[in-house]
């Protein structure tokens, strides 16, 4: 493997993240622990949120800012959302990582990557 | 105009100079447009546009939606075009011309749902399973879907059903007549048929007078030569509530992978009709969507209970083509 290699291109780059978005969607949706926050969504606007998303946290490219995730989830963070939740994500988001059959190394630095957005998304 | 710029974005009837390394979304917020954004990298899709002359870049279309490739619907902040540009917002209802049709026919399908068939006075370029608005005046008009094929039916066909106290559906039901002149804009929406995967399993459920995209989705795809099973879930409370039974069990005896299943959700359900909601009945039939392709049409309700179901069924989200027929409130 090149050393010069990103995370975002070792992982797949976009065709990881078309093949990842509908697993993740579908597991963050069956996860009891968090789907009622999105009870009332739009589903291809969600989607395409999640794109955005997991394109962010593979380290692709982005241009989402601290304040933008404060901003997006402010409201969710009115309706409780919390640590637990955000725990929960991440948790979906290593599984479908997993179930696409991506390396245990890789997986953790997306989580890590997720984790650096829990202060913002969590308005603190 | 300034010799840097590259192309002319025409927003709203204002031209706006779009410079080198300039992305369209830019070049439009620069101007003073206000165009929602989140995501500036061609992902989130918050910043979806149209473009109703001209068109968008390659690029600008990865990731969409096929029905809405079809419509030069593009993200214009990973635009960054060599040809001039004119844009629309997805709502700007300005974007498109009034036209003016003849009433040809009204007849009633049932006691509640006529149909509707109107002579268009210019050409409409629609896709069976779209909408148009149809106006009662300037400022009164409803969404109504398209029942009529382009290439099968010289008019175009509606199916509206009289709400209590609906304004507009109560003037077609009472006031209008044949021979008369109506006005009416469009098209719109992006659940309709598109030819490509003709081997592709099609799972479509409507309720009430949402089965009027549905006939025409249906009758576009076979004429198309659509070859993959087609199943149609129609469901009403009563068997008053189902409508061109006949000529759907007609299209079944005429091509081998069309089925339609009558779902009746009342008590009084005869022989010959499936019992319960037509979603339920879909999802009992066919409990794995993966690979399919699924439309769904009428009850805001039942749209967004059944769309959730069938991804969590494992149907693919690009897959799925919905249209929840919201209902204005009576004043």
């Amino acid at each position: 493997m090149s050393q010069q290699e990103s995370l975002y291109e070792q992982i797949g780059g976009e065709a990881a993240v078309n093949a990842a978005v509908d697993i993740f969607y579908r597991k963050v949706l069956s996860d009891e622990r968090i789907n009622a926050f999105f009870d009332d969504v739009d589903m291809e606007k969600q989607a395409a949120k999640q794109k955005a998303f997991l394109t962010m946290a593979f380290g692709g490219p982005h241009n989402y800012t601290g304040l933008d995730m404060r901003q997006g989830h402010a409201h969710l963070v009115a309706r409780g959302l919390n640590d637990s939740h955000v725990d929960a994500v991440i948790e979906d988001l290593g599984a479908t990582l997993r179930e696409l059959g991506v390396k245990e190394e890789l997986i953790a630095q997306v989580a890590a990557i997720a984790e650096s957005t829990r202060d913002d998304v969590l308005s603190r | 105009m300034g010799a840097t710029a590259m192309a002319i974005i025409r927003y709203a009837k204002d031209n706006f100079e779009l410079e080198e390394n300039q992305s369209v979304l830019d070049c439009l917020t620069h101007g003073g447009v206000i165009v929602p954004f989140s995501c500036r990298s061609g992902v989130c899709q918050t910043c979806l546009m149209r473009a109703t002359g001209g068109t968008p870049t390659e690029a600008s279309q990865q990731g969409l939606k096929d029905s809405l490739r079809l419509q030069n619907y593009f993200l214009p902040c990973v635009c960054y075009p060599d040809n001039d540009l004119e844009v629309a917002l997805p709502d700007d209802a300005d974007a498109q011309a009034v036209i003016p049709a003849t009433v040809k026919s009204l007849r009633l399908l049932n006691t509640d749902i006529m149909h509707v068939e109107l002579e268009s006075h210019a050409q409409l370029d629609y896709r069976a399973g779209q909408f148009i608005n149809l106006f009662q005046h300037q400022t009164q008009g409803r969404s109504y879907s398209l029942a009529s094929v382009p290439h099968q039916d010289n008019h175009l066909h509606l199916h509206v059903r009289r709400l209590p106290q609906g304004r507009v559906s109560g003037w077609i039901h009472d006031e209008l007549r044949p021979g008369q002149t109506v006005e009416l804009r469009g098209p719109g929406g992006d659940c309709f048929y598109i030819p490509g995967d003709h081997a592709q399993s099609m799972m479509l459920i409507g309720t009430g007078s949402g089965l009027a995209p549905l006939y025409g989705i249906i009758r576009d795809a076979l004429s198309q030569g659509h070859t993959g099973p087609i199943y149609l879930f129609h469901g009403s409370r009563d068997l008053n509530g189902l409508y061109l039974s006949a000529e759907l069990r007609e299209l079944m005896a005429h091509y081998a992978n069309f089925n339609y299943i009558p779902c009746l959700s009342g008590d009084d359900v005869p022989a010959g009709y499936a019992s319960g909601r037509a979603h339920d009945i879909a999802f009992a039939q066919i409990p794995n969507l993966k690979n399919w392709r699924i439309f769904l049409c009428g009850h805001p309700e039942m749209v967004r209970v059944t769309k959730r179901k069938a991804f969590l069924a494992g149907a693919a989200m690009k897959n799925i083509y919905a249209d929840a027929f919201n209902v204005s409130q009576p004043l």
